[in-house]
């Protein structure tokens, strides 16, 4: 394993403290329990808007701190999610009176975690609302499995949601936007490599030269199945077409396309993916309005890809244009 | 081993002491179907749950068991954490305030234990999971003497455990990986006959 660490057990603390010298404007970090939340939080009146999730996907969650975005993040161990200590933690130093949203990925553990927080604020008298992302279509059957991954779209839930939470809309509304931008999301991801997690020291799985895996999710589980690697129009084709077979995408759709970087593959090559990506969906007559391109949602130093979709209207083609000021996002003011 | 609250601190000591000798084989084991973490996890849980004992002495059986719980709960995350926490936690309401546990209880516990997990996780038995080895376990957890009952609970669990490498995963993380998850023993599984095991252990 190389990696510019100190003690395995530490990256996480020791990340965090560099998240807040870097941007001391927007954001603050506590550590124990560790809450990474806006620097002008609790904002009276405007409804708080707190994510979290394991370490090791940035710059999510807390790169996404910061106005326009998520109040709070709470950061788990490396891929672990939170606990409830943390999520109360957050969700106390941000409610500003109009209630707490909780945006969660859909994993065992952080709904798990997620649960317990929210009835622990509710105890406290914070008006919570949850809302479950799962937009990886890798996973099929969801009666047999603990259901679709919340990936891709989680960035777009966050924006949109945090947008709207900026502009004054209240726990309801924003909880239907969440869960509007789900029911309109889509997303597949493959591997050409794996993460090595801290504290194991070695890659998750082991892959040939000349193999992809098909189907991955952010914590370098294998994927579905394994697949000699094609060229990038196979791999893209990999990619879109079971997100096209899904929602289904048709003909005349307005869509946000998101292609998103493991952590290890290069600008080069995700622009050039992204490239083919857009030439498809112009050939089935989709229509990309918006577009988002980089390594926002990762698992470590994994090379692969993910493509998200997120059919677009007027409103959430509005929320997504909103000014946002984060560490990993900003436009607008 | 008295089963008052000395006695079932020293178990859990023990519990922590075996589930932090097999970290290693419990991060392999999720590495190869999950994502690596459950090992890591229950070291640094258990860690802080020795820190707690260290720190105050629950007075009684009960009260030693909802320390666990409630360590579990706030510092682990993950799925091991609500889970295991969950399992403690109804483990110290069933036996309530007694000051020794006895055979009984013992029974009571487990069945209380495995409850919550199912409550909470909504696993079955065959979906791969800690409810593999748990369930078996209560069904074996009889005996004149608590170190019988735990230590047929341990056997029991140790099967079960094993009886999860040909399944394929219906919950959790492992269920994103379809058929591929078969042939695979189930971490959470191996964790919860390990520390049953080092439980029975203390107790005899």
């Amino acid at each position: 394993m190389k990696k510019i660490i100190n003690d395995p057990a530490d990256v996480v603390v020791e990340a965090l403290r560099g998240l807040a010298a870097a941007h001391p404007d927007l954001l603050r970090v506590t550590e124990d329990p560790a809450v990474v939340a806006r620097a002008d939080a609790p904002r009276a009146g405007k409804v708080a808007i707190v994510s979290g999730g394991g370490s090791g996907h940035e710059p999510l969650h807390g790169g996404f701190v910061g106005p326009g975005m998520l109040d709070a993040a709470c950061p788990g161990a490396v891929f672990t999610s939170p606990t409830p200590d943390q999520v109360q933690a957050a969700v106390s130093q941000v409610d500003g009176g109009a209630g707490v949203l909780l945006l969660v990925k859909n994993y065992t553990g952080d709904v798990l975690n997620f649960e317990t927080a929210a009835e622990l604020a509710a105890a406290d008298g914070v008006e919570v609302r949850s809302v479950v992302i799962d937009d990886d279509v890798a996973v099929q059957d969801s009666l047999y499995t603990a259901g679709r991954r919340g990936v891709g779209a989680t960035v777009l839930v966050e924006k949109i949601v945090g947008a709207a939470a900026e502009a004054g809309a209240d726990l309801d509304t924003c909880a239907r936007l969440a869960r509007a931008v789900v029911a309109g999301a889509r997303s597949m991801g493959i591997a050409l490599t794996a993460p090595t997690v801290p504290h194991v020291g070695e890659p998750s799985f082991t892959l040939g030269e000349d193999e992809m895996e098909v189907g991955i999710g952010i914590h370098g589980e294998p994927g579905r199945r394994r697949e000699p690697l094609p060229g990038a129009e196979g791999v893209v084709a990999a990619l879109l077409e079971p997100i096209l077979s899904d929602l289904p995408f048709a003909a005349g759709d307005e869509v946000l396309l998101f292609t998103n970087s493991m952590g290890g593959t290069p600008l080069l090559e995700l622009y050039l993916a992204h490239g083919i990506a857009e030439r498809v969906l112009a050939e089935r007559g989709i229509t990309v309005t918006r577009r988002l391109v980089g390594p926002y949602i990762t698992s470590l130093e994994m090379q692969g890809m993910s493509l998200t979709l997120l059919r677009l209207d007027d409103e959430l083609t509005r929320l997504w244009d909103a000014p946002v000021q984060t560490a990993a996002l900003r436009w607008g003011r | 081993m008295g089963c008052d609250a000395a006695g079932v601190a020293r178990a859990v000591r023990a519990a922590a002491e075996l589930v932090t000798a097999h970290r290693d084989e419990l991060v392999r084991l999720d590495q190869a179907i999950g994502d690596a973490d459950h090992g890591e996890n229950l070291k640094r849980g258990f860690g802080f749950v020795l820190a707690a004992l260290d720190q105050s002495t629950p007075d009684t059986p009960g009260a030693v068991l909802k320390l666990v719980a409630t360590t579990l709960i706030s510092k682990v995350g993950g799925a091991a954490g609500p889970l295991y926490g969950t399992a403690f936690l109804r483990a110290a309401t069933a036996v309530g305030a007694a000051s020794e546990l006895t055979p009984d209880l013992v029974s009571v516990a487990l069945q209380a234990a495995l409850d919550g997990v199912v409550a909470r996780g909504k696993a079955e038995v065959g979906d791969k999971t800690m409810v593999d080895a748990l369930t078996p376990a209560v069904e074996a957890a009889r005996g004149s003497t608590v170190a019988e009952v735990l230590t047929a609970a341990a056997a029991a669990a140790e099967a079960g455990a094993e009886s999860t490498i040909p399944l394929t995963a219906r919950k959790g993380r492992a269920s994103y990986l379809g058929e591929r998850s078969a042939g695979h023993l189930d971490p959470g599984a191996r964790s919860t006959s390990l520390m049953l095991r080092a439980f029975a252990e203390a107790a005899s």
